[in-house]
């Protein structure tokens, strides 16, 4: 969001620049407005990062505009046309019912999306809230909490996925639950790493002192301090988020036809991979591209919000 | 050292009752009634309730989850419904063909991974570095099934260089007794050559794919390793004693990288044995990952449950090995 604004005063003429970049902010808004700048500017240097945000920001608006940019109704069927070649009329061809593959990928890119973005409001939020807690509490409360985030970071995590999915029927929204339940545990871990190095800070210290709850302390003091790494273990897992949800669809587990989902027409096309390859492998570049976005804005991200970390 | 290692067994016995408590609790909400499932639905309501005693359904749910533990320990995971056989027979059966998989996958994995990664960290900032960091992020983002199924598509289909799915060829299934389940060291004991090249044929695609998918994880950890030991003291000192830059790079900085590679490839080890589940379904390789998802598209919880448990458990115990190897081998770490 911060970068967001500072992409507006990219254009800025040279005093909106100097007002951004002082050393002397006169106001905590401009004093976030400049780091925001210099946070875009280390980041617009990386053309890889560029890529990545290109590529996400071009799944949105895909996402956004499916019913406009289609061609065709993604379930529209048309059994005389069916596994054509791509070519015109058809760009990326047609699956074994005669729908538009391009598409059903543009309207994927909605289902991707809504997934990536449940997991991404769901298990960060109580990885957060549990690594918070555990770590500001310390004491038995910080060990019990360490020990169920241990073990399930001991798990394989499909495997696990699969065993949850498997319990709570095939679909889109299990699908997701199951990713989620997962997934929290690396931002518990991270959250609670975080709290300890600012918990005996002198500040936490003025807070409790002036009559701070505990709730008080974590929710404004410490949570905020945890977001930016979080952010970018966030940005870095969509793409592992997205691959998973890919293959619960391809196994049958995830979204259930006729929904577009990239992993189940994966599924759809692999009767014929080997005469109408395009069947299965359109959807999977869409899978790749994405991820491999996600991967880059996140390497991105890391190396301007946690330059720590590498 | 023993108190640590035995603070360490303690962890991993929590962890193991965790994964238990997790495959237990799975089984008791799933929507299937387990008695039904048995008596069918049209036993009457004695048959049912007197069933539905023997399994236990009706005590408290922590007695019922101590009846599963007492069970697992004496190796009893149930029945599959599909097999109609004991699950645990049916997973020591199909895990060889996983481990089989996943041991030559991962020795690809470190076969290319830990050269790039050096190549990488002697070349810092290169075309070289860059390109093998692209890799690596390429590797991350692609769906390995969608590989396992291109690779077929071009490598069976178009090229003819390898055979297409499934284990051997099959005018050689079941030539040779399988005495470890590892087919070709099956067919090396029972020196039947020809089928152990065949299955080594059926072997190498599937295996280049999900190594490849743990290439780019060992080369990124080998990349920082080096970093890290590049920088030392030592190794201008092994530079100006006039030692050759070979010597020094794949001798000294990599002989004292050695123990933590070990545990990364360990690690990796433990995932590639997860990764097997898609790439098993795309190459219908009869491995634990085909047989867990055919039984969950079977709804046969049991299969389900005691694959995961025995994937949990062999991850749980990877990853305590290439803890205590790290140990053991660490001199720092004791």
């Amino acid at each position: 969001m911060r970068d967001k604004a500072a992409v507006t005063m990219s254009d800025a003429s040279p005093p909106w620049r100097a007002w951004l970049t002082t050393d002397t902010p006169q106001s905590r808004l401009q004093a976030r407005l400049g780091r925001a700048w210099t946070g875009w500017r280390t980041f617009r240097r990386n053309r890889m990062a560029m890529a990545g945000l290109l590529i996400v920001l071009a799944l949105v608006v895909v996402a956004a505009l499916a019913p406009l940019l289609a061609p065709h109704h993604p379930y529209e069927q048309d059994l005389a046309n069916r596994l054509l070649a791509p070519g015109p009329g058809h760009w990326l061809g047609t699956d074994s019912f005669g729908r538009d593959i391009l598409s059903r990928l543009l309207y994927g890119a909605r289902l991707t999306l809504m997934i990536v973005a449940l997991v991404a409001v769901t298990a960060p939020v109580v990885g957060l809230l549990i690594g918070t807690v555990a770590g500001y509490l310390g004491g038995w409360t910080d060990a019990a909490l360490m020990r169920v985030t241990d073990i399930f970071l001991a798990f394989p995590k499909l495997i696990l996925a699969l065993a949850f999915v498997a319990a709570l029927g095939p679909g889109i929204e299990n699908a997701v639950i199951a990713i989620a339940i997962t997934s929290w545990p690396p931002y518990a871990r991270i959250a609670r790493a975080e709290t300890l190095t600012v918990r005996h800070a002198d500040f936490i210290s003025a807070a409790r002192l002036q009559g701070a709850s505990s709730l008080r302390i974590i929710l404004g003091h410490i949570m905020p301090l945890c977001v930016a790494s979080l952010v970018v273990r966030v940005t870095l897992d969509m793409a592992g988020v997205i691959l998973t949800a890919a293959g619960l669809g391809f196994l049958g587990l995830g979204a259930q036809p006729p929904l577009p989902e990239w992993g189940a027409m994966i599924a759809a096309g692999r009767q014929n991979v080997l005469e109408q390859w395009w069947v299965a492998a359109m959807p999977g570049f869409a899978i790749f591209i994405v991820s491999l976005g996600f991967n880059l804005l996140g390497d991105g991200l890391r190396d301007v919000l946690d330059p720590k970390g590498d | 050292m023993v108190k640590r290692c035995l603070g360490l067994i303690a962890s991993v016995a929590v962890t193991l009752l965790g994964l238990l408590l997790v495959t237990f609790l799975i089984g008791r909400v799933v929507p299937i009634d387990p008695v039904l499932a048995i008596v069918g639905d049209r036993a009457n309501a004695d048959t049912y309730s007197r069933l539905r005693m023997e399994l236990g359904l009706d005590l408290p749910l922590w007695r019922q989850f101590l009846r599963y533990l007492a069970a697992v320990a004496q190796g009893d995971l149930g029945q599959s419904i599909l097999t109609s056989r004991p699950v645990l027979e049916d997973v020591l059966r199909v895990f060889p063909a996983t481990l089989e998989l996943a041991t030559v996958a991962v020795v690809i994995g470190a076969a290319l991974g830990v050269p790039a990664g050096v190549l990488a960290a002697t070349h810092r900032g290169s075309l070289a570095d860059h390109v093998i960091r692209l890799l690596g992020l390429v590797g991350h983002s692609v769906p390995i099934f969608w590989l396992g199924l291109m690779g077929l598509l071009l490598f069976y289909a178009k090229l003819d260089w390898v055979p297409g799915p499934g284990r051997v060829d099959i005018f050689y299934e079941g030539l040779v007794e399988a005495r470890t389940g590892i087919l070709t060291l099956d067919a090396l004991l029972a020196g039947e050559t020809d089928v152990f090249w065949n299955a080594l044929h059926h072997l190498a695609l599937p295996s280049a794919i999900l190594g490849l998918y743990s290439v780019a994880y060992i080369a990124r950890m080998t990349r920082s390793f080096m970093l890290d030991q590049l920088r030392q003291e030592y190794i201008t000192t092994a530079r100006v004693k006039g030692l050759s830059e070979a010597r020094v790079v794949w001798r000294h900085a990599l002989g004292n990288i050695a123990v933590p590679l070990i545990t990364v490839i360990a690690l990796s080890y433990a995932t590639l044995l997860e990764g097997s589940v898609l790439t098993e379904t795309v190459f219908a390789w009869p491995g634990l990952g085909l047989y867990i998802t055919n039984s969950l598209l079977s709804a046969d919880m049991n299969a389900v449950l005691g694959g995961t448990l025995v994937v949990g458990s062999v991850f749980i115990g990877l990853n305590l090995l290439s803890d205590l190897l790290y140990r053991l081998l660490d001199p720092r770490a004791r």
